[in-house]
Protein backbone atom coordinates (compact mmCIF):
# COMPACT_ATOMS: atom_id res chain seq x y z
CA UNK A 1 0.00 0.00 0.00
CA UNK A 2 1.15 3.74 -0.29
CA UNK A 3 0.84 6.31 2.54
CA UNK A 4 2.16 9.73 2.21
CA UNK A 5 5.45 10.55 4.49
CA UNK A 6 6.79 13.92 4.92
CA UNK A 7 9.88 14.23 2.52
CA UNK A 8 12.32 16.78 0.77
CA UNK A 9 11.09 16.98 -3.10
CA UNK A 10 14.58 16.30 -4.55
CA UNK A 11 14.91 13.04 -2.03
CA UNK A 12 11.82 11.86 -3.53
CA UNK A 13 12.39 12.78 -7.46
CA UNK A 14 15.60 10.91 -6.71
CA UNK A 15 13.26 7.99 -5.42
CA UNK A 16 11.09 7.86 -8.22
CA UNK A 17 14.13 7.62 -10.31
CA UNK A 18 15.18 4.61 -8.47
CA UNK A 19 11.77 3.17 -8.53
CA UNK A 20 11.35 3.54 -12.38
CA UNK A 21 14.75 1.60 -12.23
CA UNK A 22 17.27 3.31 -13.61
CA UNK A 23 20.39 1.73 -15.00
CA UNK A 24 22.43 4.46 -15.48
CA UNK A 25 22.82 8.48 -13.63
CA UNK A 26 25.93 10.76 -15.14
CA UNK A 27 25.29 13.83 -13.14
CA UNK A 28 27.41 17.04 -12.33
CA UNK A 29 25.82 18.47 -9.18
CA UNK A 30 24.49 22.06 -9.19
CA UNK A 31 23.11 24.26 -6.75
CA UNK A 32 19.81 23.59 -6.64
CA UNK A 33 19.45 19.73 -8.08
CA UNK A 34 22.15 18.80 -5.90
CA UNK A 35 20.31 16.74 -3.41
CA UNK A 36 18.76 14.59 -6.14
CA UNK A 37 22.28 13.36 -7.89
CA UNK A 38 23.79 13.35 -4.15
CA UNK A 39 20.81 10.96 -2.97
CA UNK A 40 21.02 8.68 -6.02
CA UNK A 41 24.71 8.34 -5.76
CA UNK A 42 23.99 6.97 -2.39
CA UNK A 43 21.48 4.75 -3.03
CA UNK A 44 23.96 3.31 -5.90
CA UNK A 45 26.66 3.31 -3.56
CA UNK A 46 24.83 1.40 -0.87
CA UNK A 47 23.56 -1.32 -3.41
CA UNK A 48 19.76 -0.12 -3.10
CA UNK A 49 19.96 0.98 -6.66
CA UNK A 50 21.56 -1.53 -9.09
CA UNK A 51 22.62 1.21 -11.49
CA UNK A 52 26.19 2.54 -12.95
CA UNK A 53 26.62 5.80 -11.43
CA UNK A 54 29.21 7.66 -13.88
CA UNK A 55 31.33 10.60 -11.98
CA UNK A 56 31.67 13.45 -14.38
CA UNK A 57 33.34 16.70 -15.11
CA UNK A 58 31.07 18.86 -16.36
CA UNK A 59 27.53 18.75 -17.43
CA UNK A 60 28.44 18.74 -21.06
CA UNK A 61 30.19 15.35 -20.04
CA UNK A 62 27.18 14.34 -18.34
CA UNK A 63 24.66 14.62 -21.19
CA UNK A 64 27.16 12.84 -23.21
CA UNK A 65 27.69 10.09 -21.20
CA UNK A 66 23.85 9.99 -20.75
CA UNK A 67 23.85 9.85 -24.86
CA UNK A 68 26.34 6.84 -25.02
CA UNK A 69 24.47 5.36 -22.03
CA UNK A 70 21.30 5.23 -24.14
CA UNK A 71 22.66 4.57 -27.17
CA UNK A 72 23.67 1.12 -25.38
CA UNK A 73 20.41 0.89 -24.73
CA UNK A 74 20.28 1.76 -20.53
CA UNK A 75 17.61 3.49 -19.19
CA UNK A 76 19.09 6.75 -18.49
CA UNK A 77 18.96 9.38 -15.84
CA UNK A 78 20.38 12.81 -15.04
CA UNK A 79 19.05 16.35 -13.25
CA UNK A 80 21.20 19.75 -13.89
CA UNK A 81 19.89 23.69 -13.24
CA UNK A 82 20.46 26.99 -14.74
CA UNK A 83 24.38 27.33 -15.88
CA UNK A 84 24.52 23.69 -15.92
CA UNK A 85 21.67 23.16 -18.49
CA UNK A 86 23.48 25.84 -20.51
CA UNK A 87 26.73 23.83 -20.55
CA UNK A 88 24.81 20.68 -21.89
CA UNK A 89 22.80 22.66 -24.34
CA UNK A 90 24.82 21.78 -27.09
CA UNK A 91 24.38 18.32 -26.54
CA UNK A 92 20.60 18.52 -25.74
CA UNK A 93 19.92 19.00 -29.37
CA UNK A 94 22.42 15.65 -30.36
CA UNK A 95 20.10 13.43 -27.10
CA UNK A 96 16.80 14.49 -28.99
CA UNK A 97 17.84 14.46 -32.92
CA UNK A 98 18.87 10.73 -32.16
CA UNK A 99 16.25 10.00 -30.33
CA UNK A 100 17.53 8.69 -27.25
CA UNK A 101 15.14 8.90 -24.42
CA UNK A 102 16.60 10.31 -21.47
CA UNK A 103 15.11 11.73 -18.60
CA UNK A 104 15.91 15.02 -17.28
CA UNK A 105 14.80 16.86 -13.83
CA UNK A 106 15.71 20.28 -14.52
CA UNK A 107 15.54 21.66 -11.13
CA UNK A 108 14.47 25.57 -12.66
CA UNK A 109 17.23 28.44 -11.29
CA UNK A 110 18.16 32.07 -12.94
CA UNK A 111 20.96 32.38 -14.73
CA UNK A 112 24.40 34.34 -13.82
CA UNK A 113 25.12 36.93 -14.27
CA UNK A 114 24.27 38.77 -11.87
CA UNK A 115 25.09 35.19 -9.85
CA UNK A 116 21.94 33.79 -8.74
CA UNK A 117 21.56 30.47 -6.97
CA UNK A 118 17.91 30.99 -6.68
CA UNK A 119 14.85 30.39 -8.63
CA UNK A 120 13.34 31.32 -11.99
CA UNK A 121 12.65 29.69 -15.67
CA UNK A 122 15.20 31.82 -17.45
CA UNK A 123 17.79 28.64 -17.66
CA UNK A 124 14.80 26.14 -19.18
CA UNK A 125 13.45 28.82 -21.39
CA UNK A 126 16.67 29.03 -23.51
CA UNK A 127 16.04 25.74 -23.73
CA UNK A 128 12.91 25.20 -24.74
CA UNK A 129 13.54 24.58 -28.50
CA UNK A 130 16.19 21.79 -27.99
CA UNK A 131 13.73 19.18 -29.65
CA UNK A 132 12.89 17.75 -25.73
CA UNK A 133 9.41 17.09 -24.36
CA UNK A 134 9.39 19.27 -21.36
CA UNK A 135 6.51 18.79 -18.43
CA UNK A 136 6.11 21.32 -15.63
CA UNK A 137 5.36 20.20 -12.16
CA UNK A 138 3.48 22.26 -9.74
CA UNK A 139 4.19 20.45 -6.74
CA UNK A 140 6.32 17.63 -5.05
CA UNK A 141 3.74 14.66 -5.38
CA UNK A 142 3.86 15.97 -9.16
CA UNK A 143 7.54 15.82 -9.68
CA UNK A 144 7.12 12.39 -8.13
CA UNK A 145 4.54 11.00 -10.57
CA UNK A 146 5.88 13.19 -13.80
CA UNK A 147 9.31 11.53 -12.94
CA UNK A 148 7.48 8.16 -13.28
CA UNK A 149 5.57 8.93 -16.33
CA UNK A 150 8.48 10.50 -18.29
CA UNK A 151 10.52 7.38 -18.75
CA UNK A 152 7.18 5.49 -20.01
CA UNK A 153 6.32 8.76 -22.16
CA UNK A 154 10.22 8.91 -23.46
CA UNK A 155 10.77 5.23 -24.14
CA UNK A 156 7.40 4.66 -25.97
CA UNK A 157 8.19 3.53 -29.28
CA UNK A 158 5.76 6.27 -30.75
CA UNK A 159 7.86 8.92 -29.15
CA UNK A 160 11.76 7.70 -28.25
CA UNK A 161 12.55 11.52 -27.24
CA UNK A 162 13.94 12.60 -24.19
CA UNK A 163 11.92 14.49 -21.35
CA UNK A 164 12.66 17.05 -19.43
CA UNK A 165 10.81 17.15 -15.93
CA UNK A 166 11.01 20.85 -14.35
CA UNK A 167 10.74 21.44 -11.01
CA UNK A 168 10.89 25.25 -9.53
CA UNK A 169 14.50 25.31 -7.33
CA UNK A 170 13.65 25.84 -4.06
CA UNK A 171 10.30 26.41 -3.80
CA UNK A 172 9.98 22.83 -5.27
CA UNK A 173 13.42 21.52 -4.74
CA UNK A 174 13.88 22.16 -0.83
CA UNK A 175 10.74 22.16 0.50
CA UNK A 176 9.36 19.22 2.83
CA UNK A 177 5.91 17.74 1.36
CA UNK A 178 3.39 14.88 2.08
CA UNK A 179 4.18 13.04 -0.69
CA UNK A 180 2.77 9.52 -1.95
CA UNK A 181 5.54 7.39 -3.03
CA UNK A 182 4.29 4.41 -5.54
CA UNK A 183 5.15 0.98 -4.55
CA UNK A 184 7.64 -0.96 -6.50
CA UNK A 185 5.24 -3.36 -7.74
CA UNK A 186 3.05 -0.44 -8.89
CA UNK A 187 5.50 1.20 -10.46
CA UNK A 188 6.97 -2.32 -12.26
CA UNK A 189 3.14 -3.17 -13.71
CA UNK A 190 3.29 1.09 -14.75
CA UNK A 191 6.82 0.78 -16.51
CA UNK A 192 7.91 -2.20 -18.33
CA UNK A 193 11.87 -2.58 -18.53
CA UNK A 194 13.38 -0.16 -21.49
CA UNK A 195 13.16 -2.40 -24.57
CA UNK A 196 15.22 0.05 -26.83
CA UNK A 197 14.74 -0.07 -30.88
CA UNK A 198 18.32 0.25 -31.87
CA UNK A 199 21.88 -0.42 -29.76
CA UNK A 200 24.97 -0.04 -29.81
CA UNK A 201 26.28 -3.45 -29.52
CA UNK A 202 29.00 -5.62 -31.33
CA UNK A 203 26.67 -8.48 -32.14
CA UNK A 204 24.89 -5.93 -34.66
CA UNK A 205 26.38 -2.82 -35.23
CA UNK A 206 24.46 -0.05 -36.44
CA UNK A 207 25.93 3.79 -36.71
CA UNK A 208 24.18 6.32 -35.02
CA UNK A 209 24.54 9.79 -35.01
CA UNK A 210 25.74 10.02 -38.65
CA UNK A 211 26.72 12.72 -40.95
CA UNK A 212 23.67 14.26 -42.86
CA UNK A 213 24.46 16.10 -45.98
CA UNK A 214 22.39 19.02 -47.59
CA UNK A 215 20.12 16.20 -49.28
CA UNK A 216 19.07 14.35 -46.28
CA UNK A 217 19.31 17.17 -43.12
CA UNK A 218 15.46 18.63 -44.02
CA UNK A 219 14.09 15.49 -43.69
CA UNK A 220 15.59 14.66 -40.87
CA UNK A 221 14.72 16.90 -38.72
CA UNK A 222 11.27 16.82 -40.48
CA UNK A 223 10.78 13.55 -38.91
CA UNK A 224 12.46 14.38 -35.78
CA UNK A 225 10.00 17.74 -35.49
CA UNK A 226 6.89 15.27 -36.82
CA UNK A 227 7.61 12.77 -33.98
CA UNK A 228 7.71 15.65 -31.25
CA UNK A 229 4.20 16.78 -32.71
CA UNK A 230 3.18 13.89 -32.57
CA UNK A 231 4.22 12.73 -29.03
CA UNK A 232 0.99 14.27 -27.82
CA UNK A 233 -1.54 11.81 -28.33
CA UNK A 234 0.96 9.50 -26.55
CA UNK A 235 1.77 12.06 -23.56
CA UNK A 236 -2.22 12.30 -22.81
CA UNK A 237 -2.41 8.32 -23.38
CA UNK A 238 0.11 7.88 -20.36
CA UNK A 239 -1.03 10.77 -18.14
CA UNK A 240 -4.57 9.20 -18.52
CA UNK A 241 -3.40 5.95 -17.58
CA UNK A 242 -1.40 7.20 -14.74
CA UNK A 243 -4.69 9.08 -13.38
CA UNK A 244 -6.50 5.74 -13.80
CA UNK A 245 -3.79 3.59 -11.69
CA UNK A 246 -2.60 5.55 -9.52
CA UNK A 247 -6.24 7.93 -8.22
CA UNK A 248 -4.46 11.25 -9.45
CA UNK A 249 -5.14 12.16 -12.55
CA UNK A 250 -3.21 14.70 -14.92
CA UNK A 251 -3.94 16.54 -18.17
CA UNK A 252 -1.68 18.48 -20.90
CA UNK A 253 -3.34 21.60 -19.64
CA UNK A 254 -4.93 22.01 -16.36
CA UNK A 255 -7.77 24.15 -15.04
CA UNK A 256 -8.81 25.71 -12.59
CA UNK A 257 -11.91 27.98 -12.15
CA UNK A 258 -11.74 28.65 -15.70
CA UNK A 259 -15.38 28.12 -16.49
CA UNK A 260 -18.20 30.94 -16.91
CA UNK A 261 -15.41 33.78 -16.65
CA UNK A 262 -13.46 36.32 -19.11
CA UNK A 263 -9.90 36.50 -17.64
CA UNK A 264 -7.32 33.66 -17.08
CA UNK A 265 -3.82 33.77 -15.57
CA UNK A 266 -1.97 31.63 -17.70
CA UNK A 267 1.62 29.76 -15.90
CA UNK A 268 4.18 27.09 -15.76
CA UNK A 269 5.01 25.66 -12.58
CA UNK A 270 4.66 25.73 -8.87
CA UNK A 271 3.61 29.65 -9.06
CA UNK A 272 0.13 28.17 -9.96
CA UNK A 273 -0.18 27.46 -6.52
CA UNK A 274 0.35 31.11 -5.25
CA UNK A 275 -2.27 31.59 -7.99
CA UNK A 276 -4.69 29.77 -6.94
CA UNK A 277 -4.82 30.83 -3.73
CA UNK A 278 -5.53 34.46 -5.47
CA UNK A 279 -7.90 32.90 -7.48
CA UNK A 280 -9.38 31.46 -3.88
CA UNK A 281 -9.27 34.99 -2.56
CA UNK A 282 -10.93 36.83 -5.36
CA UNK A 283 -13.80 34.24 -5.40
CA UNK A 284 -14.54 35.12 -1.94
CA UNK A 285 -14.37 38.90 -2.71
CA UNK A 286 -16.92 37.58 -5.30
CA UNK A 287 -14.96 38.18 -8.25
CA UNK A 288 -14.10 35.08 -10.37
CA UNK A 289 -10.70 35.06 -12.28
CA UNK A 290 -9.64 31.16 -13.56
CA UNK A 291 -6.27 29.40 -14.20
CA UNK A 292 -4.92 27.68 -17.49
CA UNK A 293 -2.10 25.65 -16.21
CA UNK A 294 0.42 24.24 -18.77
CA UNK A 295 2.07 20.89 -17.45
CA UNK A 296 3.21 20.14 -21.03
CA UNK A 297 5.19 23.07 -22.59
CA UNK A 298 6.90 21.19 -25.59
CA UNK A 299 5.07 19.82 -27.51
CA UNK A 300 2.72 23.04 -27.05
CA UNK A 301 -0.46 21.30 -26.32
CA UNK A 302 -1.92 23.85 -28.86
CA UNK A 303 -6.05 22.45 -29.09
CA UNK A 304 -6.15 21.78 -25.62
CA UNK A 305 -4.95 25.81 -24.86
CA UNK A 306 -7.13 26.91 -27.08
CA UNK A 307 -10.35 25.41 -26.07
CA UNK A 308 -9.69 26.21 -22.43
CA UNK A 309 -8.88 30.19 -23.67
CA UNK A 310 -12.75 30.31 -25.55
CA UNK A 311 -14.53 33.12 -24.62
CA UNK A 312 -11.48 34.65 -22.92
CA UNK A 313 -11.28 38.71 -23.01
CA UNK A 314 -8.31 39.03 -21.27
CA UNK A 315 -5.55 36.74 -20.52
CA UNK A 316 -2.62 37.34 -18.25
CA UNK A 317 0.48 35.80 -18.69
CA UNK A 318 2.40 35.37 -15.88
CA UNK A 319 6.34 33.94 -16.55
CA UNK A 320 9.74 34.20 -14.68
CA UNK A 321 11.87 35.00 -17.24
CA UNK A 322 12.94 38.17 -19.16
CA UNK A 323 12.31 38.91 -22.82
CA UNK A 324 16.08 38.73 -23.60
CA UNK A 325 15.63 41.36 -25.99
CA UNK A 326 12.52 40.23 -27.56
CA UNK A 327 9.23 42.65 -27.68
CA UNK A 328 7.63 39.91 -25.06
CA UNK A 329 8.80 36.61 -22.45
CA UNK A 330 8.84 33.44 -24.19
CA UNK A 331 5.85 32.20 -22.95
CA UNK A 332 3.54 35.20 -23.93
CA UNK A 333 4.75 34.98 -27.79
CA UNK A 334 3.83 31.45 -27.89
CA UNK A 335 0.24 32.64 -26.94
CA UNK A 336 -0.25 35.93 -28.51
CA UNK A 337 0.85 33.89 -31.86
CA UNK A 338 -1.83 31.17 -31.01
CA UNK A 339 -4.94 34.36 -29.89
CA UNK A 340 -3.55 35.54 -33.58
CA UNK A 341 -3.38 32.35 -35.53
CA UNK A 342 -7.35 31.09 -34.14
CA UNK A 343 -8.47 34.52 -35.10
CA UNK A 344 -9.30 35.01 -31.20
CA UNK A 345 -10.16 38.21 -30.23
CA UNK A 346 -8.42 38.24 -26.62
CA UNK A 347 -6.34 40.72 -24.78
CA UNK A 348 -3.07 39.35 -23.50
CA UNK A 349 -1.04 41.08 -20.70
CA UNK A 350 2.88 39.91 -19.98
CA UNK A 351 3.86 39.61 -16.65
CA UNK A 352 7.49 39.12 -15.45
CA UNK A 353 7.85 37.84 -11.91
CA UNK A 354 9.98 35.71 -9.67
CA UNK A 355 12.95 36.46 -11.50
CA UNK A 356 16.44 35.07 -9.21
CA UNK A 357 13.90 33.62 -6.25
CA UNK A 358 12.17 36.63 -5.48
CA UNK A 359 8.78 35.93 -3.90
CA UNK A 360 5.75 36.08 -5.78
CA UNK A 361 2.90 37.13 -3.00
CA UNK A 362 -0.71 36.47 -4.14
CA UNK A 363 -1.59 39.76 -3.56
CA UNK A 364 0.88 41.11 -6.32
CA UNK A 365 -1.21 39.00 -8.44
CA UNK A 366 -4.57 40.26 -7.02
CA UNK A 367 -3.20 43.51 -8.83
CA UNK A 368 -2.85 41.81 -11.81
CA UNK A 369 -6.46 41.00 -11.77
CA UNK A 370 -7.37 44.52 -11.00
CA UNK A 371 -4.80 46.49 -13.01
CA UNK A 372 -3.82 46.24 -16.50
CA UNK A 373 -0.29 47.17 -17.95
CA UNK A 374 -0.01 50.99 -18.94
CA UNK A 375 2.51 52.33 -21.42
CA UNK A 376 0.91 51.24 -24.39
CA UNK A 377 2.88 48.31 -24.34
CA UNK A 378 1.59 44.98 -22.52
CA UNK A 379 4.38 43.99 -20.57
CA UNK A 380 4.84 44.48 -16.55
CA UNK A 381 8.24 43.56 -14.66
CA UNK A 382 5.72 42.83 -11.46
CA UNK A 383 7.48 44.68 -7.86
CA UNK A 384 10.47 46.30 -9.88
CA UNK A 385 11.52 49.18 -8.06
CA UNK A 386 10.93 52.44 -10.44
CA UNK B 1 22.38 3.24 -48.43
CA UNK B 2 19.77 1.68 -50.22
CA UNK B 3 19.70 4.61 -52.47
CA UNK B 4 20.97 7.84 -53.68
CA UNK B 5 20.48 10.01 -50.52
CA UNK B 6 18.67 12.75 -52.27
CA UNK B 7 15.49 10.27 -53.02
CA UNK B 8 14.88 9.71 -49.54
CA UNK B 9 11.46 10.97 -48.17
CA UNK B 10 11.21 11.84 -44.58
CA UNK B 11 9.42 9.06 -43.35
CA UNK B 12 11.68 6.38 -45.34
CA UNK B 13 14.42 7.58 -42.49
CA UNK B 14 15.25 5.17 -39.60
CA UNK B 15 14.30 6.59 -36.27
CA UNK B 16 17.20 8.72 -35.12
CA UNK B 17 18.77 8.56 -38.57
CA UNK B 18 20.54 4.97 -37.58
CA UNK B 19 22.09 3.30 -40.39
CA UNK B 20 21.64 -0.22 -39.84
CA UNK B 21 23.90 -1.83 -42.95
CA UNK B 22 27.77 -2.25 -42.04
CA UNK B 23 30.35 -0.29 -44.36
CA UNK B 24 28.17 1.62 -46.42
CA UNK B 25 30.82 4.48 -46.10
CA UNK B 26 32.10 2.45 -49.15
CA UNK B 27 29.09 3.67 -51.66
CA UNK B 28 30.00 7.16 -50.67
CA UNK B 29 32.49 9.17 -52.64
CA UNK B 30 33.74 12.40 -51.33
CA UNK B 31 35.83 13.85 -54.10
CA UNK B 32 32.62 15.78 -55.43
CA UNK B 33 33.93 19.68 -54.01
CA UNK B 34 37.70 19.37 -55.56
CA UNK B 35 38.45 22.86 -57.34
CA UNK B 36 42.11 21.55 -58.55
CA UNK B 37 43.01 18.18 -59.20
CA UNK B 38 46.93 16.27 -59.24
CA UNK B 39 47.83 15.52 -62.80
CA UNK B 40 50.98 13.01 -62.62
CA UNK B 41 54.15 13.34 -65.24
CA UNK B 42 55.61 10.21 -64.98
CA UNK B 43 58.52 11.07 -67.16
CA UNK B 44 59.61 13.53 -64.21
CA UNK B 45 58.60 11.17 -61.37
CA UNK B 46 61.29 9.14 -59.39
CA UNK B 47 58.93 6.58 -57.87
CA UNK B 48 60.04 8.03 -54.44
CA UNK B 49 56.52 7.04 -52.90
CA UNK B 50 55.86 11.00 -50.99
CA UNK B 51 52.79 11.43 -52.96
CA UNK B 52 51.50 8.16 -51.19
CA UNK B 53 52.99 8.90 -48.30
CA UNK B 54 51.97 12.52 -47.63
CA UNK B 55 47.99 12.09 -48.46
CA UNK B 56 46.06 13.08 -46.44
CA UNK B 57 43.24 11.08 -47.37
CA UNK B 58 45.42 8.32 -48.67
CA UNK B 59 43.75 8.93 -52.50
CA UNK B 60 47.13 8.33 -54.27
CA UNK B 61 47.94 4.63 -54.91
CA UNK B 62 50.29 2.48 -56.85
CA UNK B 63 50.31 1.90 -60.34
CA UNK B 64 52.55 -0.37 -62.81
CA UNK B 65 55.90 0.12 -62.28
CA UNK B 66 55.98 1.75 -58.75
CA UNK B 67 54.47 4.82 -59.99
CA UNK B 68 51.55 6.23 -58.77
CA UNK B 69 48.51 7.90 -59.52
CA UNK B 70 45.27 9.68 -57.47
CA UNK B 71 41.51 8.06 -56.93
CA UNK B 72 39.28 11.41 -57.88
CA UNK B 73 36.39 9.57 -55.83
CA UNK B 74 38.32 10.94 -52.70
CA UNK B 75 41.22 13.04 -53.43
CA UNK B 76 39.92 16.84 -51.99
CA UNK B 77 42.64 18.72 -54.23
CA UNK B 78 44.53 20.06 -51.53
CA UNK B 79 47.95 20.12 -53.61
CA UNK B 80 50.14 18.13 -50.42
CA UNK B 81 51.35 15.88 -52.83
CA UNK B 82 52.08 18.63 -55.34
CA UNK B 83 53.60 20.12 -53.08
CA UNK B 84 55.96 17.90 -51.41
CA UNK B 85 57.15 16.02 -54.90
CA UNK B 86 60.49 17.10 -55.40
CA UNK B 87 61.18 16.97 -59.02
CA UNK B 88 57.78 18.60 -59.92
CA UNK B 89 56.26 15.67 -61.53
CA UNK B 90 52.82 16.60 -60.21
CA UNK B 91 50.82 19.25 -61.46
CA UNK B 92 47.84 21.08 -60.16
CA UNK B 93 45.05 21.51 -62.40
CA UNK B 94 41.93 23.16 -62.41
CA UNK B 95 38.99 21.40 -63.09
CA UNK B 96 35.61 22.27 -64.44
CA UNK B 97 32.18 20.68 -64.59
Amino acid sequence: MTTKKGIEVSIAVADAAKLARVEVVAAYPITPQTHIVEHLSEIVANGELEAKYINVESEHSAMSACCGASAAGARTFTSTSAQGLELMHEILFIASGMRLPIVMATVNRALSSPLSIWGDQSDVMAARDTGWIMLFCENGQECVDTTIMAFKIAEDRRVLLPVMVNLDGFSLSHVIEPIVLPSQEDVDAFLPPYSPLYTLHPDKPVTMGAYAMPELYTEAKFAQETAIQNSKVVVDEILEEFGKKSGRPYKAVETYNNDGNDFAFIALGSICENIKTCIDDLKSEGREAGLIQLRLFRPFPEDDFVKAIQGKKRLAIIERAMPGGASYGPLYNEIATLIHTHGLNIVAEDYICGLGGRDVQPEELKNVFATSPQKGKNITVIGVRE
Amino acid sequence: MAKPMDQYKWHELKVGCVIEEVGNANEYKTGDWRSQKPVHDNTKCTRCSLCWLFCPDSAVFEIEDEYFDTNLDYCKGCGICAKECKPGAITMVEEER
